[in-house]
């Protein structure tokens, strides 16, 4: 999968699966400071990740994520 | 100051039911003795004994919660904030940015089940999937206290705030108790109602399998008929009701419009058996007698009753008796009762709040609604339950009933502002 794919789809889940607004989401953005999503919902976008991109993400390695890149270079890694 | 040096009284009111989605078209409805009863399209209903019910239509909770509010409630939840959100703006309160105010309002809510649209996405879930898919906000979309406590997050009501799960009697005892908390004197204002949100397809299995819901397919807006001969059993509803209550000086200080008082509660336990009311209705009178002595009244000051009146033959015969018995022969022959849910469905838990509201509304405008669907009296019932039109006629004491499984039984009063 192209990562500008991976991008596009990521971007989505945030907007489908979370609600948030699509002109917040951008690479820099944190996802509690700058997008309001709080625990239960990092928890939501970590199941949604797995199911759409059928990767699965240990939850140690979910704890460090902070920012939208971050958690995007999580999935290409896992996707190899 | 000492209990009952301060009166509670009703200034803001709000409501999605069946028959609207707000105050006035519910209450134009109510007087017209339209019946919110259809096929069910919540789901698939081809494998369910019954196939009807009284469904919300047309419910957009985005014109309430931004959407990644809304996504993490279940509907009985946003169905409350709906109804708030109408009775706090009816009553011109607004405590959000006021921590200092908001700490002295409070919120009581009633449900009966809770979240089960939740519950059941996530069962089917964890069986489907396993239970690494079950959602993390499963958990807080299904609790039953959640209208409560979303309410206290949505408006910033900081005060006493609780969840009364006393099912079909849970909205009425919210009401009850959210008084208590002003007569108290602990805070000023209370956020009161209750919601329900549980046509599911497991909901009706079960009530069907007790045998409790009507069956009357064929005719929907007909199945629901409470005191007449041919019932057959109650249709299930769904909504929520909101009340604001307010202790009358602070209402009168501050110039709100004051629709009625909250002036008497009584409750009693059956003790008898968890679906079946005690045969003969001693124990909904001993509810009833509080209310009145409660409001410092004689059972003959009641002018209208809205009635339990489930439509459920167990029911509505007991509770005929229970008035009688409550108020005495005569003047159980003289008040109008009707049973609203003939045209709302049976809102469960929700049931108290919208009933207390239709009280509220037939005090204002001096009519009492009707009873749809009555065509053939019962011996057991034979009291004036206001059959299929809406009567204009004073009321200045309206009584309330709302009875839930376990043998709970609650009768609310409300009171003309100058009565």
């Amino acid at each position: 999968m192209e990562r500008a794919e991976i991008e596009s789809k990521f971007t989505e889940l945030l907007v489908s699966e979370l609600g948030l607004d699509e002109e917040k989401i951008n690479p820099d953005a944190r996802f509690e400071e700058d997008l309001e999503v709080d625990s239960l919902g990092v928890v939501e976008l970590l199941m949604a990740l797995e199911d759409e991109f059928d990767v699965t993400i240990p939850d140690e390695e979910a704890e460090n994520l902070t920012t939208v890149r971050e958690a995007i270079e999580l999935v290409v890694a896992k996707l190899g | 100051m000492t209990r009952h040096d301060r009166r509670v009284v009703i200034t803001g009111l709000g409501t999605v039911n069946p028959l609207g989605a707000d105050v006035e078209s519910t209450w134009a409805a109510a007087r017209q003795g339209v019946s919110g009863v259809g096929p069910i399209t919540a789901f698939d209903a081809s494998n369910t004994v019954t196939k009807i019910a009284a469904e919300v239509d047309d419910f957009d909770p985005l014109d309430y919660l931004e959407k990644k509010e809304a996504r993490r409630l279940d509907r009985y939840t946003q169905f409350f904030i709906a109804a708030s959100s109408q009775a706090l703006a009816d009553a011109g309160l607004d405590y959000r940015g006021d921590d200092e105010a908001a700490i002295g309002v409070g919120s009581i809510v009633g449900a009966g089940l809770g979240g089960m649209h939740s519950f059941i996405e996530g069962l089917d879930t964890l069986r489907e999937r396993g239970p690494s898919r079950v959602n993390p906000l499963t958990i807080t979309k299904l609790i039953p206290n959640m209208a409560a406590g979303y309410a206290s997050i949505e408006f910033n009501l900081q005060g006493p705030t609780n969840c009364t799960v006393t099912a079909c009697a849970a909205s009425a005892n919210a009401i009850g108790d959210a008084a208590e908390m002003i007569r108290r004197g602990i805070v000023d204002v209370m956020v009161a109602g209750g919601s329900e949100a549980v046509i599911v397809e497991f909901a009706v299995a079960a009530f069907n399998s007790s045998k409790a819901l009507s069956t009357r397919n064929d005719e929907p807006t007909r199945a629901s008929r409470p005191f007449d001969a041919g019932r057959d059993g109650f249709v299930m509803g769904e909504g929520a009701a909101t009340l604001i209550l307010e202790d009358r000086e602070h209402a009168l200080a501050r110039g709100a419009t004051i629709y009625a008082e909250v002036s008497g509660y009584g409750m009693s336990s059956d003790a008898y058996h968890v679906t079946l009311p005690r045969p003969g209705g001693a124990g909904q009178k001993r509810a009833m007698e509080m209310a009145v002595k409660d409001a410092g009244l004689a059972g003959s000051d009641i002018d209208y009753i809205n009635a339990h009146g489930t439509s459920t033959q167990a029911n509505d015969r007991t509770e005929t008796a229970a008035i009688k018995l409550a108020l005495g022969e005569e003047a159980a022959g003289n008040v109008a009762i009707s049973s609203t849910k003939s045209m709302t469905g049976h809102l469960l838990g929700g049931a108290g709040a919208l009933e207390a509201l239709l009280c509220v509304l037939a005090i204002r405008d001096g009519v009492a609604p009707p009873t749809i669907n009555y065509d053939d009296p019962d011996p057991d019932c034979d009291l004036d339950y206001v059959p299929n039109v809406a009567r204009p006629m004073p009321i200045r004491h309206a009584m309330s009933n709302s009875f839930g499984f376990g043998g709970h039984n609650v009768a609310l009063i409300f009171s003309a502002p100058d009565a």
